[in-house]
Parts: structure tokens; sequence; C-alpha cells
């Protein structure tokens, strides 16, 4: 029984998985075994034991250990057994569970039958001596026998190893993951420059190509990304950055705010931002900060904060009057109106549009209804 | 003759108290003019502000709209700035209201005082307020509270004395 070493129970990558047997009781030597009744595998390689309940409990035996075998009958009251004769141990064998036996041979006693084609198959590989064939897997590598003998361990011990064992193979696979990241990120940069060397050949070839076409292939980069985002890498950090980026989002942000009606809350902004910038993302804090510059560099956007604490970056022609004078129209023509209903009548989202209908009551021209069914803003005919 | 609601009554904004502090003010006023109309078409002179809330005054179930115990505090709060509500108890649960304050009450009373040519005469208060000869004034079957304050009032001003005679109380109009 000293012949035999813990294992997970996993095949080899050469090993291939002959015959498995249920009901199978070890005898080591004339005596049972302290194991109890388990399922026998047998490989190209090992002959595998494995606990019917408990699966972590496995041990496995190299086959070039078996001398000859022979089968013994069975009788009254006693399953048919196989015996194995086997060699000497060797010394440098990882540990099992026994570490000394005084028998010089091991008894597979079926108690579900099952052994006449087990005999036979053992018979089979025992001539064929398959392990020696591919002898770059060796019947129990020492990795993996080392492996099990240390999960093995017992208690608190174990369980440390174990949790060790499992952050470690985390680490290695976040750290595959990210430097999938970074190869990505260089990609993306020679896609830029791609762009922009494309961009430049246009504005040389300009003749060639219609002025149409120019155009249409230019919103396309646009519409890719910009070309030439403004990083920290680039432009430094603290307000010169910010300047920069105070710019180039003036740039970017004026056709977008015509198209929503010249306001947009600052939440979209930013995602707006980070879609087109790509791979340089811009920090929330970042933007509000080149958003609070847009007033200094004079450009035609400006950062608002209503008093709910909503910010939104609007067109500093978008004016206030008409808006307020527009909210008045509609809720005048309906009657009274939610945000919500504004807001589908508008095409804003209901951030946008509750904030319009707080500021026309800010200034008397709203007046409001709070009830269970929500809150409705009514002409002030107060 | 019912009592007529004001436009204000079925617009449910009404029933919210108003953010906006321009529009609050105007929102309180109509407030406080139809809690002194309902009051002096139904002659109430006490009101008790649990009870308040379920009064059609406060609580619209045509449009399913009533004021806040809140608003209705504020609304009351309001009155009590402008003279025509006292509290009765320091919990403010129940209070007077005096849709004509005590001086003007005063005054009416002087008016007719005058109109019949009775200045310098003594009225004992119930001649006053439940007499034959006030039938008709607007002041006939004033509370008796009431009809005491507005004397005073009178009396501040240099127009009446009261006098503690044997069976109550009299007045004297100058």
């Amino acid at each position: 029984m000293d012949c035999f070493s813990w294992s997970n129970g996993l095949l080899e990558i050469n090993e291939t998985l002959v015959i498995q047997q249920r009901g199978v009781r070890l005898y080591d030597g004339d005596d049972k075994a302290k194991l109890d009744v388990g399922v026998a595998l047998l490989s190209t390689h090992r002959l595998i034991w494995r606990d019917v309940k408990n699966h972590e409990c496995c041990i496995a035996m190299p086959l070039s250990q078996i001398i000859f075998f022979e089968e013994q009958a069975a009788g009254i009251g006693k399953s048919a057994k196989i015996v194995i004769h086997l060699h000497a141990t060797p010394a440098n064998k990882e540990p099992g569970p026994y570490q000394h036996s005084k028998y010089s041979f091991i008894k597979l006693s079926f108690k579900e039958h099952g052994q006449i084609e087990f005999h036979r198959r053992l018979t089979e590989e025992m001539t064929q001596k398959r392990w020696e064939n591919t002898p770059a897997s060796q019947p129990i590598p020492t990795g993996t026998g080392s492996q099990a003998g240390r999960t093995r361990a017992v208690g608190i011990v174990g369980i440390e190893r174990k949790i060790e064992e499992k952050r470690k193979e985390t680490d290695k696979n976040i750290s595959e993951a990210f430097e999938d990241l970074s190869k990505l990120m260089v990609k993306a940069k020679e896609m830029v420059e791609l762009s922009r060397s494309i961009a430049n050949k246009i504005k040389d070839k300009q003749g060639d190509i219609s002025e149409d076409e120019t155009i249409r292939f230019k919103s396309y980069l646009l519409s890719m990304g910009i070309a030439d985002p403004v990083t920290r890498e680039t432009h430094g950090s603290g307000t010169h950055y910010h300047l920069q980026l105070a710019k180039q989002l003036g740039d970017m942000l004026q056709a977008p705010l015509e198209e929503r009606g010249g306001m947009m809350a600052l939440t979209e902004v930013y995602c707006l931002v980070n879609r087109a910038r790509g791979m340089e993302l811009l920090s929330p804090e970042d933007l509000v900060n080149a958003c609070k510059m847009f007033e200094s560099l004079q450009l035609p956007l400006r950062l608002r904060v209503f008093d709910s604490g909503v910010m939104v970056v609007q067109l500093q022609s978008h004016s206030e009057e008409e808006m307020i004078a527009s909210a008045l129209d509609s809720v005048s023509d309906k009657g009274s109106l939610t945000a919500e209903e504004f807001a589908k009548l508008l095409g804003l989202s209901v951030l946008l549009s509750k904030e319009r209908l707080l500021l026309a009551e800010k200034v008397g021209h709203l007046c409001r209804d709070d009830s269970v069914e929500g809150l409705r803003f009514y002409p002030n005919l107060f | 003759m019912s009592f007529e609601w004001p436009w204000q009554y079925s617009f449910p904004p009404f029933f919210t108290l108003q953010p906006n502090v321009d529009t609050r003010q105007k929102q309180l006023a109509a407030w406080c003019s139809l809690a002194l109309s309902y009051c002096r078409h139904h002659k109430l002179y006490t009101l008790d502000i649990m009870e308040a809330q379920e009064s059609p005054v406060f609580n619209n179930k045509k449009i399913e709209r009533k004021l806040s115990m809140e608003a209705i505090q504020v609304v009351f709060e309001e009155l009590r700035k402008k003279g025509n509500l006292e509290w009765l108890d320091k919990n403010k649960s129940r209070c007077l209201v005096m849709w004509r304050r005590p001086e003007e009450w005063g005054k009416l009373i002087h008016q007719w005082v005058s109109k019949i040519g009775m200045v310098n005469s003594v009225f004992t208060l119930y001649e006053l307020s439940n007499g034959d000869d006030t039938e008709g004034e607007e002041f006939h079957g004033l509370e008796d509270w009431m009809l005491l304050r507005s004397l005073q009032a009178l009396q501040t001003d240099g127009k009446a004395e009261i006098i503690t005679m044997d069976d109550g109380k009299g007045v004297k109009f100058f």
C-alpha cells in the first residue's frame, strides 16, 4: 500500500483513461485498507483510486510499479479480487496514505463485480506498456504530486495555502488582462497618427479630391474621435492643461449643443467627450475645471449651475428669457405640465426640462401643484 | 345665499405652498381673504386647526386637493400677523378668528350710534348685540368677547367709556 501517493485525480496530458469500476475496496496485503469503498480507475499510466464520497481523497500509483497480478475467485461472503504484486517502493516517492507497509502486494476487492473486464484491461496495459512510449509526461509528475501533497495539508495552514494559491492565480490573470489593454492603447495611438496623416494628405491634395468629399471624409474622422486629444502628457498639468482642454471642448461641443437646443447636462457632455477621445479618457474633475475656463477664454460656451446643483454646458447665445418664455408658452398651451411631459414635448432630458420649469417658476411665470400625482406646473395666475 | 368660492379655490396650485416668494405672498393673501370671508359667511368666531383641515375651506373635494397642515399653519400665522387671528392656547390648536378687527367693529358701532343721534348716552352690552334697535346692523349678534374688545378699542381712542353696572356692563359713547 505504500506505493500509493496522494493525487488530484486529474489525468496528465498524454494519459488516457482505460476503464473505471465502482465499488472497489483496497487491501494492504491481506488486511483491509483504512479507506472506504471507492472507484478504481485504470489509465495508460496509473492505477487510481478515489473515495466514493470524498472526491478530494484520491490516491494513485504508477503501473510501472507492478511486477505481476493474478485473479482471486469469489467465495461465500467474499468478493472477487485482483492481487497485484509490486516492486519495492522508491525512496523519493510522494507522500501517500501509507508510509510503510509490511506487504509487497495489494488487493482490489470488487464489491460490485467488473473484475473480469478490469483484469483484461490491466493485462492489456501491462503488455502494451504505453507509459514507456510517452516519457515526456511521467506517470506521476512530481509537480502535481507535490502540489496535491501540499493541498492535503490540513487545518488553517492548508486553507491559507489554498487562498494564497488562488490569489497568485488571480494576480496572473489580471496582469495578463492589462497587458492586452496596454497593447490596445499603443494601437490606438497608431490609429490617431494614421487619421492625422490622412487628414494632412487630404489637405495637400485638396485639388484632386472634390471639396464635398474632403468634408465628408473629415466628418468621418471627427465622428471617430478627436484626432489629437489634449492630454496631461502633452499639455502638462494644472491650469494650462485645463485651458487647452477648454479650447478643445469649445470646438467639439458647438455642433452637438446646437443640435440639442443649446443646452446639455454635464453628464451628457462627459459621455460625449470621452466617447470622442477614445483611449485618452478625461476625469470628471478635469472636465468641470475645463468648463469653468469657458468664460475667461471668452468662448461662446458657459458652464451653468442650477439652484438644484445640476450642472449644464450651454451656448452663450442661448438666452434665458427665451427659455423661460418657451416654458411658459408650453405650459399655458397645455394648461399644466409635469417635467416628464415637458421633456417629451421638447425632446429634452427630464432633468433639464425640470430645470427650465423651475427657472420659469423662479421668475414667477409658473407655479406648482405638488400633489400625490406628482409635481405639476401651472401658469402663475396669482 | 350660498358662499361664493374665489377662482383660486379650483386652481390646484392654490393648495401647494408656492416656493417663489412673490407668488407665495399673493397666494397667502388669497388664502387669508378666503378664510376670513368663509368665517364671516358662516359667522364663525373660533377655529380648531385639526377640524380646519377637514372643513371645505381647506379641502376641495371636487379637485381632490387639500392644504397640508403646515400650510394651514402658515396661513393662520399670516392671519395672526394681520391681526385677524389670536391663538387660544400655547399649542396653537385653537384660535379666535376676527374677520373684522376690534377697531373695525368699534368704528361700525360708533357710526351707528352717531347715525341715530345717541352719542353721550349709555347702552348695555346686551342692548347693542341683541337689542331690537340693532337688528339689521352687522354687529347684531356679535359675541360678547368680541363686542367688549371692540368697545375697548373705542375706549383707547377716547370715543367710548365702559361702565361697570349692577347687572353687567354698559358703555357710554362720545
